[in-house]
């Protein structure tokens, strides 16, 4: 894909694209900033708020922390959405109030998100169907058998399992934590693990992966498992946070296109093989700093869509624009 | 590029290759007959042309931006701006339909133009950049409607959706959108496989350097196929418009399904093959699907489930075909 012309990046001095979440992190951190103090509402600018802001889009950030997995070895997850409404009905559903079903409802739920991502990953890997294809097919299959058997909030969440979205320790939600964990888990394992670096050389080149001996079709699936697995924990954040689950919370958050968003304003490449969680990360901030720039500034919901849609092109086109290649 | 040029000689020595949507097409309504026998009556398979017209549209114009290597999902929400803005222009007034429509198609060319120019210039991916045009396509349709869109379409707006021929020999009866839909689609097919621009758009999907090192202007041809798209998107409104009545969700899962209907005529995705006429066989057959699960009484659940499980089949057959043959 890339041109002969592609300029080799330099071996030292300033990387833009390494810098470039964080450039983009800064600038939303610095308008945020200005419109709290311009509009004279200096509150929002403590750490409670801050900490409140974050609160706002956890089950976004573990949803793309998932997603961030499948783009770097150059597939997309865009079943995401409707396997949240399904975890988080299956996991109230089967919980229904009792706190000693806690632990089978999280099972299940998790065990739901293995399935949907072994079947993707197949799908991918062995079928070789086009995985924006594979998991649209996939998302309508689950949103169907879904509504087939709920139309409305399904059973009822004990208040043992809403510590998960509400509980604190100190100052800092317990879901906020939990998200820093993963993202460190995350990072670690594509940092320091075999299986990281595997997940980069698929990402990169799969065939050439292939010929160095990796078994490409297996690291697909396992990032499409952990991609659905994140997507399951959402789900169950989801659940303690409404109390019940819905057949229609993961469709309304938009989880699928926007963690897609989130991911690539972070700097990881559609393509493959480029990226990393740190940037999904900032993305995340930058999504939640974003919104409640608009909140602060009471911008019409109706033209928040507007400049959410302007923001997500121009924020990826910050990065593209210095790129020499053909984009798809 | 090499094999568009290339099977056909070697289609013509050895028995034709029928695309197999054709054959799924054909089975599908052999299904609807049996179902229904009124079907062969011009009523039924006129109402049904009439019905797939503005989905088949959208599938030739998107058949463009896949081949080239792309996709375009601002189509959906295109649709219902036309939808909504024209029913805010034309404000009940029969006679502004004259400024109206042809002002919707500028608008479809507009939106086409800027997603190619956001793809070439800005480098954007397409999947990026036409999700972002659909978002904020949407928040206009709200904004300017106010969320909650009033007054109707005047007739002669909807015409187009809407209208019949009546007393045509043979078949009895046209709808207008038939005719919009053989005209628009001739044209389409016309400009890709016998004009140097569609062989230009294969040549991109395929391989956009080895495409420019040969001489063509890559980004010229992009913006092009994302215009044809957007156009095809206005007219897909003005269709809808003209039977479906005015909402915010008119053209919602409307890009999905269009590039489900290129998928089934054996576009590939991320370029380099597909063909205009498969497209539209392509949208006819999920139209047919939709009929059949609808004279079977299945319930909105089950048609979504059987949509996801043919796209994937589709596809997963796709790709096996393709191994076997080696092309």
């Amino acid at each position: 894909m890339s041109l002969a012309e592609d300029t080799p990046p330099r071996a030292t001095g300033f990387r833009f694209e390494r810098w470039a979440p964080l450039i983009l992190l800064a600038g939303a951190a610095l308008i945020y900033v200005a419109v709290a103090i311009g509009t004279g509402q200096a509150q929002y600018l403590t750490l409670d708020n801050l900490i409140a802001i974050l609160g706002r889009s956890i089950a976004l950030g573990i949803t793309a922390i998932g997603q961030t997995f499948v783009i770097l070895v150059a597939s997309i997850d865009l079943s995401v959405a409707s396997l949240i409404s399904a975890t988080a009905v299956l996991a109230s559903v089967v919980m229904d109030g009792a706190p000693a079903m806690i632990l089978p409802a999280i099972l299940a739920a998790l065990a739901l998100g293995a399935l949907v991502g072994v079947c993707n990953g197949l799908m991918v890997s062995a079928l070789k169907v086009n995985p924006l294809i594979a998991t649209l097919g996939m998302s309508l299959i689950i949103q169907g058998c879904l509504s087939a058997f709920v139309s409305n909030f399904a059973g009822k969440v004990p208040v043992a399992f809403q510590v998960f979205a509400y509980g604190e320790i100190g100052p800092f939600p317990l879901a906020l934590i939990f998200l820093a964990l993963m993202a460190a888990l995350a990072w670690a394992v594509l940092r320091f693990t075999r299986f990281g670096s595997d997940i980069y050389a698929v990402g990169g080149n799969e065939e050439a992966a292939r010929f160095a001996g990796i078994k490409t079709g297996r690291v697909v699936i396992l990032t499409h498992v952990i991609c659905s697995v994140c997507a399951a924990i959402a789900g169950l954040y989801l659940a303690s946070r409404l109390r019940s689950g819905a057949p229609w919370i993961g469709s309304d958050g938009v989880y699928d296109l926007e963690s897609i968003a989130v991911v690539v304003i972070g700097g990881t490449v559609l393509a493959g093989g480029r990226g990393g969680i740190w940037g999904t990360m900032a993305g995340m901030l930058i999504f939640s700093l974003i919104d409640s720039v608009f909140n602060i500034a009471g911008v019409d919901s109706f033209a928040k869509q507007v400049l959410r849609g302007i923001i997500i092109v121009a924020a990826v086109a910050f990065y593209a624009i210095r790129s020499k290649r053909i984009v798809a | 590029m090499s094999d568009s040029t290339a099977r056909p000689r070697a289609a013509r020595r050895r028995l034709p290759r029928v695309n197999p949507v054709w054959l799924l097409l054909a089975a599908l309504i052999l299904a609807i007959v049996f179902m229904n026998p009124g079907f062969v009556e011009p009523t039924g398979y006129m109402n049904f042309l009439k019905r797939a017209a503005p989905l088949a549209i959208l599938a030739a114009g998107q058949v463009y931006v896949i081949v080239s290597g792309g996709f375009d999902l601002s189509v959906g929400s295109l649709i219902t701006l036309v939808v909504v803005g024209s029913s805010m222009l034309t404000n009940n007034d029969p006679s502004a339909t004259v400024w109206v429509i042809p002002l919707m198609l500028a608008l479809g060319l507009g939106v086409g133009a800027v997603n190619g120019a956001i793809v070439c210039f800005l480098r954007v991916p397409s999947l990026i950049a036409t999700l972002g045009m659909m978002i904020t396509l949407n928040g206009l349709a709200f904004l300017w409607s106010g969320g909650a869109p009033r007054g109707y379409l005047p007739d002669t707006f909807r015409f187009f959706g809407r209208e019949l021929i009546k007393d045509v020999p043979l078949v009895r009866f046209i709808p207008v959108s038939v005719i919009v839909l053989v005209v628009v689609v001739g044209l389409l097919t016309w400009l890709m496989h016998r004009t140097n621009l569609g062989r230009q758009v294969h040549a991109i999907g395929d391989n956009p350097v080895a495409a420019r090192l040969a001489g063509v202007a890559v980004n010229r041809v992009r913006i092009t196929a994302f215009m044809l798209s957007g156009l095809s998107g206005a007219l897909a409104g003005i269709l809808l418009g003209g039977f479906a009545g005015v909402s915010t969700d008119v053209g919602t899962g409307y890009e999905l399904q269009a590039i489900t209907a290129a998928v089934l005529g054996g576009a590939q995705l991320l370029g380099g093959r597909g063909s205009v006429p498969a497209a539209v066989g392509g949208a006819l057959a999920l139209t047919a699907i939709f009929t059949l699960l609808n004279f079977l009484g299945l319930p909105q659940p089950v048609r979504q489930v059987v949509q996801g499980l043919i796209l994937i089949a589709a596809v997963a057959l796709a790709m096996h075909r393709r191994e076997e043959t080696g092309t």
